[in-house]
């Protein structure tokens, strides 16, 4: 019963880590930067949805829609603010540059949402239940998985099969290169960002329903999923996906076998030995480093 | 050290002397200073998140004082005059904020707020100044017992150990449990009801606790740690934490289609409950003070009239949020004005001496206090004092 519970619940809150570590992969990939404010803009997607739809009344369908476009071009304000200028200059200080946005982000939040948390109205998708084995799992819980590996499925045809996806990869392995070949750089690096904010949004309004909606509710999240991206091998889709449902799973279990007080502890530790182990991530290939 | 007092020393005819100049002036001027307002401090959230906290207790003193200088204020005939300042939730502030009441206003006594982190900070240096404190929110276990003696913290509210007591007693006699799962906050908090809990099972031997689980702010699904409570015969939830964790937990519960009873410490009460639990928000029974809900005593009906009245906003119990915070605050500064009363002085010596032996009896809003202090015990409200109350729709309304 225990491995039970903690299975439903890690597939769940795995698939959660995974999208956002899609997001993380697919900046990478194409541009060797990360955006560090991916919890920020996973928190700016379920307010936004919220305030369009609970305060604003707009239909359910329009807001997450604006919540989406949203955070795709906050993403590239992102790019544009923090990373592009750092990177021209060959500084790896968007590191801190996205990271510090997303503080600011949280902060605006803070003061136009409020500190209160806020409880998305319950719906179809929270209300349906499917009873398996004494546990109710929430129609939206079963969802969840379901979207985040069609998105990773997406993802990897996209980027493996088609043209302009092998464009996007094109662009991280030599941008003069890319350039000569008429790739216009600058807007695949942004194309790329804002999927990073769409999916970050995607995981916000899919988990707003089953979480409360604050300014804070993304900080742990982004964290988590960076490890995941790590974890998975940061260049491989299907690898950052697995290795989100991986460690949802293994932290519910851990809490359901041992006891929360050892969750945060115990997975963290597994993530710094696996790495130790393997370097370049479960799923990930090294970086083939020409002499 | 040596040359103070040497010098003390020196001048102490003309130290008397001064004395005997001022006493005299004192005298000759006495109609003026005895109309001078007594100034009463009070330090807590006034803005941010934990606003509302302040806004009621500030509403419950101010109650009070116009009561009590309706009636010609204190000392014969010195109004009460309130002096507020923002902590703004940090101890820092707090402390800032409580240095220059006592240095600057000099205050008589000070109220706090919901905060016990600012009330903690505030506490050495009030008891060095010899100021009183009266805390109306603020739980945490040593803000009254703080060890010091003499001791100048006083609290007419719920105490964390004896709000363990209750919520253990609670559950054995309203659900008939016998093994409680404590859920609790990963935080200081969560630890000393922890502490508080553990302690508290010892003298309780109708119920034992049945395992400990923690959860964060952050934590999404709490399936896990409720499923090992249940596996481990928990037949009560023991939960302590604010609202949107708990609601988390009361999601949980439901998702597990487990109708175990749910008693909870009053953090629930804050945030929005409902709204974020949901149809089950109900179920959880939280300890209170006081509540407007439900048949008053001629006080309660005196004071919601008085409410009514200054806050056209109030129209019912529905309006008056943080019931508490009016209603702590309401019957403490009726006990301080008494104190004042009876030490015939704003020195904070006597004042913390009046109350600790206070005369008579005073009929307050939550019970009828008679000799509420003790050297030995600065809290005037204990477990039996305490009432249980769930929420129906958004209000928060008595457990029959």
């Amino acid at each position: 019963m225990l491995a039970y519970a903690a299975l439903i619940t890690g597939v769940g809150l795995g698939s959660m880590y995974g999208l956002l570590a899609l997001g993380f992969h697919v900046t990478y990939a194409v541009s060797n930067t990360v955006n560090f404010a991916q919890g920020s803009t996973m928190m700016l997607g379920a307010v936004l949805c919220f305030t369009l739809w609970v305060t604003f009344g707009w239909p359910l369908a329009a807001a997450i829609a604006a919540a989406l476009l949203l955070c795709a071009a906050w993403s590239v304000a992102v790019e544009r603010i923090a990373v592009r200028p750092f990177v021209q200059r060959g500084s790896n200080s968007w590191l801190m540059a996205t990271v510090a946005l997303g503080i600011v982000i949280e902060n605006i939040v803070l003061f136009t949402f409020g500190k209160d948390p806020r409880g998305m109205p319950a719906g179809f998708l929270t209300t349906t239940y499917v009873p398996m084995g004494g546990i109710k799992v929430q129609a939206l819980q079963l969802l969840i998985p379901v979207i985040g590996l069609l998105l990773a499925a997406g993802i990897h045809f996209f980027l493996q099969r088609t043209r302009y996806g092998k464009a996007l990869l094109a662009v991280v392995q030599n941008r003069d290169a890319a350039r000569l070949m008429g790739i216009d750089v600058e807007r695949v690096v942004m194309a790329s960002f804002a999927l990073s904010g769409l999916l970050a949004a995607v995981a916000g309004i899919l988990v707003a329903p089953l979480f409360t909606i604050s300014s804070t509710m993304g900080t742990l999240f982004g964290i988590k999923a960076f490890a995941v991206a790590i974890l998975g091998g940061i260049g491989n889709a299907w690898g950052v996906v697995l290795a989100g449902l991986i460690y949802g799973i293994v932290e519910a279990l851990i809490t359901s076998l041992l006891g929360s007080t050892y969750t945060q502890i115990v997975t963290f530790a597994l993530v710094i030995l696996a790495l130790a182990v393997r370097p370049s991530g479960l799923f990930g290939r090294a970086e083939v480093k020409k002499v | 050290m040596l040359g103070v007092w040497s010098m003390l020393e020196r001048y102490r005819p003309a130290n008397v002397l001064l004395t005997a100049f001022i006493a005299a002036a004192g005298l000759a001027v006495g109609p003026a200073l005895a109309a001078d307002p007594v100034k009463i401090g009070h330090v807590a959230a006034l803005s941010g998140g934990s606003a509302q906290s302040g806004e009621a207790i500030t509403r419950g003193l101010t109650i009070a004082i116009d009561e009590i200088n309706a009636k010609g204020g204190v000392l014969g005939g010195r109004k009460l005059e309130l002096v507020q300042r923002d902590d703004e939730s940090t101890p820092p502030k707090g402390l800032t904020a409580a240095r220059e009441l006592v240095f600057k206003e000099k205050v008589a006594v000070i109220f706090g707020g919901i905060d016990s982190p600012v009330a903690l900070a505030m506490v050495p240096l009030l008891n060095k100044e010899k100021v009183p404190h009266m805390a109306v929110w603020a739980a945490g276990t040593g803000i009254t017992r703080n060890g010091a003696n003499p001791n100048y913290i006083f609290r007419v509210s719920a105490v964390d150990v004896l709000v363990d007591v209750k919520l253990l007693q609670y559950a054995s006699e309203k659900f008939g449990a016998k093994k409680a799962g404590l859920i609790l906050i990963n935080n200081p908090w969560g630890e000393s009801n922890e502490k508080g809990l553990i302690e508290a099972v010892k003298t309780n031997t109708a119920i034992q606790i049945a395992g400990v689980e923690k959860f964060e702010n952050s934590d999404v699904d709490l399936v896990p740690q409720l499923t090992r409570l249940r596996e481990k015969g928990a037949d009560v939830l023991i939960l302590v934490g604010n609202a949107a964790p708990g609601a988390q937990v009361m999601k949980a519960r439901e998702r597990l289609s487990w109708k175990v009873p749910v008693v909870s410490h009053w953090g629930i009460s804050g945030g929005r409950f409902p709204e974020l639990t949901g149809p089950t928000a109900g179920e959880a029974h939280f300890v209170q003070t006081y509540s407007f809900f439900g048949k008053q005593s001629p006080v309660g009906e005196r004071v919601l009239a008085a409410l009514k009245k200054k806050y056209p906003a109030i129209k019912g119990p529905g309006d008056i949020f943080a019931p508490i915070g009016t209603a702590n605050a309401y019957d403490a500064m009726h006990l301080v004005a008494m104190a004042i009363e009876q030490a015939k002085s704003t020195d904070g010596d006597a004042i913390r001496t009046a109350l600790e032996d206070l005369k008579g009896s005073y009929q307050g809003l939550i019970k009828t206090y008679s000799k509420p202090f003790a050297a030995d015990n600065h809290d005037a409200l204990g477990p039996s004092d305490y009432i249980m109350v769930h929420y129906e729709g958004d209000n928060v309304v008595p457990v029959y």
